[in-house]
């Protein structure tokens, strides 16, 4: 089972997740509508469009992070120039996503070329810092001065007198790939389920699998050992006459590019930008979400930019009405005092919960959730074969 | 020239608060070698301080005015504040109009003791993880501590108004014998600059000139020979800690005049000021308080109308210019020593 430069093991793990993406409107779909379960459902093209943006964010950070140990508080400043981009080309030439899509992951590209120059020449605390001023910076001059590029606060949208040079007469008039039209949807209803098929998420899936397939062929590489080397000891790397700097500037601008691909798609899905996109708490977000799942770690980002965007999506909306529905069984007392303890966790501050998981898992899981599920296999592993050796011990004395 | 010194007063009162911000952290990281990404909900805390107290000064009771009538010309029903009633009215009401100030008082115990809480239940047992743990866990415990706040007091800022006396601006221009007008400073910036001096000057002291004081720094020099020699520096380093948080809760509750408090004043002000303490030089005291002043300084000229319209944008982002350039040039910083948070 080789294929596409990859080990048995690695194929597989790729057709596994490769699975898993496709069927996800169906797999987050677990519960019938109308079931009380049915808010904990996840399968709308919304959220699982973000999940794959976010993840291919992730991905590209953990490029940088997880491989080469450089934090960079900056790369929500790549995400805001692909958005920017993509618009850009749907003002200019028409609503096909390609050219932005592609003038997003060539810009972004220069312009973390240009940051990761500048920034790598320091480590540490001192490059995290170098990269936040950066990003703050971008962030601070496209509300201000650079307004005629990105229509500061209102944000970058599509107005009908722009040029569109390329628009047909019959094309669409959203973004669309060739025809395909990003918002459409089609719906599948079995029994009680309702399963939605959205174009934009499978547009977004199978650009995700191909970076993901890319990622995988870096951690696997000479060059991903080579980043790995700068992580593990970069002094003695150093010494042994390599420098280290353009292997990090190349998981630098990789990293950055995949954060303006990012970018890209989420102005593919929904035709805006704006300059929030690049504020710090977005590049804080990604640090959240590399390290919540595993930074390091093929699957680990994915992971966390899932588990947060699920959590921000269905902890906060659950309100006080879906409360008193799920303790409606307790007496008054008990249930008032169960629904005010749970304010504190659910509805408008679902961010107090995401900063104490978050906590926890720093605290006790530092290779995040990935960590966690190795130590729950390792444990079953564990017992069977402590069963094993019982049965093989006790088997001689028969 | 009066405008250049209108500018270093106003850029004054910021650099202000991200010196005394940035000392706290530069005191954390010197001592017990742990970035403190929460340091920001600490002055947030403080800040919050000073609103509870003004609110619990101003818990009132109902009461009928005889002496007033409502336009119906029925009695009227006023508010009373409790503490009017069991100080007496003068007091009372110099108590609420004072609140302000009054609340450093409370806020030093607090602070301290959230201080020593997060020391002893949560930073303590990351000494020996690496920075980006540290990191990673402050700062979520910097959003659960902004999300508390903002479960109890709401998402809105809060109104908290300085003393009376303090009301109105001074015309500063006039003692340097420019014309009257020209130099107008609020008087409440001026009390936060000199309260903030004093909080610093006050620091350095107990720093250089107390026993403690001695034995701290000689264990952010060299922390293993102070254990070796049978001092208990982790019990100080500890109390290090909670005075850290206290000049941070002091700079907050001052801070509530100029800036009415909202449960992400710590987030803005943390950005801003792990800048200054990068700028000043991780681990180094007088840097953090310099690069703060000159950070302050600096961003209050670029806002000028003159340097705005020759360089557009340059008060947004002159600040991080500020930083780059001076990471690039003086690698560890203003006044860093090297070998610091390089790993």
């Amino acid at each position: 089972m080789k294929m596409l430069g990859l080990s048995n093991k690695d194929t597989r793990f790729l057709l596994i997740v490769i699975a898993l993406t496709l069927l996800t409107p169906i797999i987050l779909q677990p519960f019938p509508e109308g079931s009380s379960l049915a808010q904990f459902n996840a399968g709308y093209p919304d959220l699982m469009q973000r999940f794959a943006i976010f993840g291919i964010f992730a991905i590209g950070f953990n490029i940088l992070f997880g491989l080469t140990g450089y934090l960079s508080f900056g790369h929500a400043a790549f995400l805001g120039v692909g958005s920017y981009s993509v618009v850009w080309m749907y003002k200019l030439l028409g609503y096909n996503v390609v050219p932005g899509i592609l003038l997003a992951i060539v810009v972004s590209g220069l312009f973390a070329l240009l940051i990761g120059f500048i920034s790598l020449r320091r480590s540490g605390i001192y490059f995290s810092i170098l990269t936040l001023a950066f990003a703050q910076m971008s962030y601070n001059l496209a509300y201000s001065v650079l307004t005629p590029l990105t229509n500061g606060e209102t944000g970058l949208q599509v107005y009908t007198n722009d040029a569109q040079v390329l628009m047909g007469a019959g094309a669409p008039n959203s973004p669309h790939f060739f025809g395909i039209v990003m918002n459409e949807s089609s719906k599948l209803n079995l029994g009680g389920w309702e399963f939605t098929f959205n174009n934009g998420y499978y547009f977004c899936a199978i650009v995700a699998i191909l970076v993901f397939y890319l990622s995988l062929r870096i951690f696997r590489s000479p060059f991903g050992l080579m980043l790995r080397a700068i992580k593990t000891n970069q002094t003695r790397l150093n010494y042994t006459g390599l420098n280290a700097r353009p292997y990090t500037l190349a998981a630098f601008v990789i990293s950055g590019m995949y954060a303006g691909l990012a970018g890209a798609l989420m102005a593919s899905m929904d035709p805006l930008a704006g300059a929030e996109r690049m504020q710090w708490t977005a590049s804080g977000e990604v640090v959240l979400m590399t390290i919540l799942g595993g930074a390091g770690t093929l699957m680990g980002p994915i992971l966390g930019a899932g588990f947060i965007k699920y959590f921000e999506n269905i902890f906060s909306k659950i309100n006080d009405q879906v409360l008193h529905g799920w303790f409606a069984f307790l007496p008054d007392g008990l249930e008032n005092f169960i629904i005010g303890v749970s304010h504190f966790f659910v509805g408008k501050s679902w961010h107090l919960t995401l900063g104490l998981l978050f906590m926890l898992v720093v605290i006790f899981l530092p290779g995040g959730l990935v960590e966690g599920g190795q130590r729950i296999a390792r444990a079953f592993r564990n017992r069977k074969s402590k069963d094993d050796g019982a049965q093989a011990r006790t088997q001689p004395a028969e | 020239m009066d405008a250049i010194i209108l500018q270093i007063l106003n850029g004054l009162d910021k650099g202000s608060a991200y010196a005394l911000i940035a000392l706290g952290l530069t005191l954390i990281f010197g001592t017990l070698g742990v970035v403190n990404f929460a340091h920001g909900a600490l002055f947030m805390i403080g800040a919050f301080v000073a609103v509870t107290l003004q609110r619990i000064f101003g818990l009132s009771y109902e009461e009928v005015d005889p002496d007033k009538t409502d336009f119906l010309g029925n009695p009227l029903v006023v508010d009373k504040p409790y503490v009017e009633k069991w100080f007496g009215a003068d007091f009372g009401a110099w108590l609420i109009d004072w609140s302000v100030p009054l609340a450093i008082i409370a806020a030093i115990p607090v602070m301290l003791i959230v201080g020593f809480v997060m020391e002893r239940g949560l930073i303590k047992h990351f000494y020996k993880r690496p920075h980006a743990d540290q990191i990673l866990v402050t700062f979520g415990l910097a959003i659960v501590l902004q999300e508390l706040i903002k479960y109890f007091f709401g998402a809105n800022p809060i109104q908290t108004g300085a003393p009376d006396a303090f009301a109105g601006s001074m015309d500063f221009g006039v003692l340097l014998g420019f014309d009257p007008n020209v130099i107008i400073y609020p008087y409440w910036r001026l009390v936060y600059f000199l309260f903030a001096a004093l909080v610093i000057g006050g620091v350095f002291a107990f720093l250089q000139f107390t026993t403690f004081g001695m034995v701290v720094r000689a264990g952010m020099a060299d922390r293993e020979t102070v254990g070796l020699l049978g001092i208990n520096i982790d019990k100080r380093f500890t109390l290090m800690f909670g005075l850290a948080a206290a000049v941070a809760g002091v700079a907050g509750v001052m801070y509530t005049p100029i800036l009415a408090p909202n449960y992400h004043m710590g987030m803005d002000f943390l950005v801003l000021s792990f800048v200054v303490v990068v700028v000043g030089g991780m681990g180094s005291l007088p840097g953090a308080v310099a690069a703060g002043f000159l950070l302050g300084i600096l961003q209050s000229f670029a806002s000028m109308n003159e340097i705005k319209s020759l360089i557009p944008g340059i008060d947004q982002v002159i600040i991080y210019l500020v930083a780059i350039l001076i990471l690039l040039t003086r690698p560890r910083g203003l006044l860093g020593r090297a070998g610091v948070m390089e790993d």
